[in-house]
């Protein structure tokens, strides 16, 4: 064909342009950062080197930090999944009004964290709070204070967690259960399995890639959760809740070490990019398949 | 071979989704039943959660309040939000164009870097935005608010996505007429992806909306701040003492969510399976 075509690049241009600019060059300079000892506010900028890793490497409350980030992470990934896949298989049923539940469930998901962060606030109070007035109401203490209790503060925010992101990953497992085929399921129940058996050996390995994906990105996120920890628990009791999003936020905004701040940045980095290449592979074999990668 | 599904079976599968609901929107009708409340009376028993008198007036109390400037804030938002919005569908869509339709040096690397940028912005990128901005000296003005977020690397592929499933018969089409790539981007391919557009514009303002970090760290003064923070400070400001104008305030800030959500949620369920694996 002789038409003239022009040129891509032009298309793409103020795209790439400010990725470069808001998020290729950042993560350079705060490389870059991470190497200085740097305190604006106090005019005091000094070349460390590796010095702030290595302090950080003997900064108990830093790995104090990602420990706690870990135990959420790995308590409420797993639980969200599991009740996001219990409310897709519900709602992929015969069912009057589901499309009305599934923009109920959904609800939370794109709420205002301030607002919502609130509203749980409310329902973790000692006394007035809306689980200690329906523990009253059968008869036990309702004098809990949730979010200042250093068992039970990360406890309450994993619990949070899973109303709030309970919608988009429903979705997600509602698009992978309507692509198993229905011939499927009905050959196994002519051979008389039962719905568990089905549950586990047709329904559970197709939705591997679903239930990967959900996880890995899942993951992501609950690294790098800030909202909700600086509106309702400030890391506390006693750092029984400082995760490493909040903690970074304290060192850089609270302490102004920006240098050390910059340092820590790059090791929750590093832990997201190992998250991000697993999710990129299976993205990739999934462009692959749509034939433009 | 559809089997007729027994009527306890039915009971039950609705009983559940009813208690799943009830989970879901108990703290929603919460906020609202506690907003309407006489402001600075103490929280409510179990028996008085319905208010007997609907106080509305908290809403005008808290858009009207002198000390914190809500409507304001209001303004802001609503600015900052569209701007952003109308930015991201405008650059976007020409960038998932050239991604989807058009071929030049590069263009797999640097699709590659979306990906990759898409997943992992975050916690690393703002130190190092928030210093850039200082040096320009936009801090505290609509520039800081505005411009870092002009473009997303979720909504060039997320359109990209929508784009490469436009047959391309539709514009060669266009392109024996004699139509540049640049007409047939805005006048076959965008057109032919409202649902498209809607989610990516949808998702944008939940997120522009709603974010807290950014703007918490770009402005400064009072009369700069979006609603999203301005509801912080006015958390702060009432430190759990007047919870009916704290939930009033909430309320207000979710408003323009939940319409917007509802206005666009039926191209929701494409949009988030969009993103993941088939």
């Amino acid at each position: 064909m002789s038409i003239k075509r022009q040129n891509g690049l032009w298309f793409a241009a103020p795209a790439v342009l400010h990725m470069l600019v808001f998020a290729v060059i950042p993560i350079g300079y705060a490389l870059y950062l991470s190497f200085f000892k740097w305190r604006p506010l106090v005019g005091e900028m000094e070349f460390v080197g590796l010095g702030a890793y290595a302090k950080i490497l003997s900064d108990s409350s830093f790995w104090k930090s990602i420990w706690n980030s870990s135990v959420f992470t790995v308590a409420s990934v797993p639980l969200g999944a599991a009740a996001a896949l219990g409310a897709a298989l519900l709602l992929t049923q015969r069912l009057k009004a589901a499309g009305f539940f599934r923009t109920l469930f959904y609800l939370p998901a794109i709420c205002s964290q301030i607002a919502i962060s609130m509203m749980w606030i409310y329902i973790y109070l000692p006394k007035t709070g809306l689980i200690n007035m329906s523990l009253q109401m059968v008869g036990l203490s309702g004098e809990t204070d949730f979010l200042n209790e250093p068992k039970l503060a990360m406890a309450s925010l994993v619990f949070m967690s899973i109303w709030v992101g309970l919608g988009p990953k429903m979705i997600l497992y509602m698009a992978g259960l309507m692509n198993i085929p229905q011939e499927l399921n009905e050959a196994s129940e002519l051979d008389g399995a039962g719905p568990w058996y089905k549950f586990r050996k047709i329904t559970l390995p197709l939705l591997g890639p679903t239930t990967l994906f959900v996880i890995v990105t899942s993951s992501i996120a609950a690294m790098q959760i800030f909202a909700p920890i600086y509106m309702m628990t400030k890391g506390g009791p006693d750092q029984a809740t400082d995760m490493v999003g909040y903690h970074i936020y304290v060192e850089a905004w609270a302490k102004l070490n920006f240098g050390t701040a910059a340092a820590q940045s790059f090791i929750l980095f590093a832990v997201v990019l190992v998250l991000s290449l697993v999710q990129l592979r299976m993205m990739k074999s999934q462009l692959e398949g749509w034939g433009a990668a | 071979m559809p089997r007729k599904e027994s009527a306890t079976k039915s009971a039950a599968l609705h009983l559940t989704a009813l208690l799943i609901g009830l989970f879901v929107a108990a703290p929603f009708v919460l906020m609202v039943l506690i907003s309407l409340r006489e402001p600075s009376t103490s929280l409510p028993q179990f028996s008085e959660l319905i208010p007997e008198q609907a106080h509305w007036e908290n809403y005008s109390q808290v858009l009207f309040m002198p000390e914190i400037p809500v409507l304001r804030f209001l303004f802001n938002s609503l600015l900052v939000t569209s701007v952003i919005v109308i930015c991201q569908l405008f650059i976007c869509s020409l960038a998932a164009y050239a991604f989807a339709r058009m071929v030049f040096r590069g263009r797999n690397q640097l699709f590659l870097l979306v990906l990759m940028t898409m997943m992992f912005a975050g916690t690393v990128t703002q130190l190092p935005v928030f210093l850039m901005m200082r040096s320009v000296n936009w801090l505290d003005t609509y520039w800081a608010l505005i411009i870092p977020g002009i473009s997303s690397s979720f909504n060039i592929f997320l359109l990209r996505q929508f784009f490469l499933q436009i047959p391309k018969s539709m514009d060669e089409a266009a392109r024996l007429d004699g139509a540049s790539d640049w007409r047939i981007c805005w006048s076959v391919v965008v057109p032919t992806s409202k649902a498209a557009l809607a989610t990516a514009g949808a998702f944008t303002f939940f997120a522009v909306w709603t974010d807290f970090f950014w703007p918490l760290l770009a402005v400064s003064s009072i009369r700069m701040r979006t609603l999203e923070v301005g509801l912080s400070i006015f958390k702060n400001s009432y430190g759990g003492t007047n919870w009916p104008l704290q939930m009033t305030a909430a309320v207000i800030v979710l408003l323009p969510l939940v319409i917007v959500f509802l206005a666009a949620q039926k191209f929701f369920v494409r949009g988030v399976t969009m993103g993941s694996v088939k």
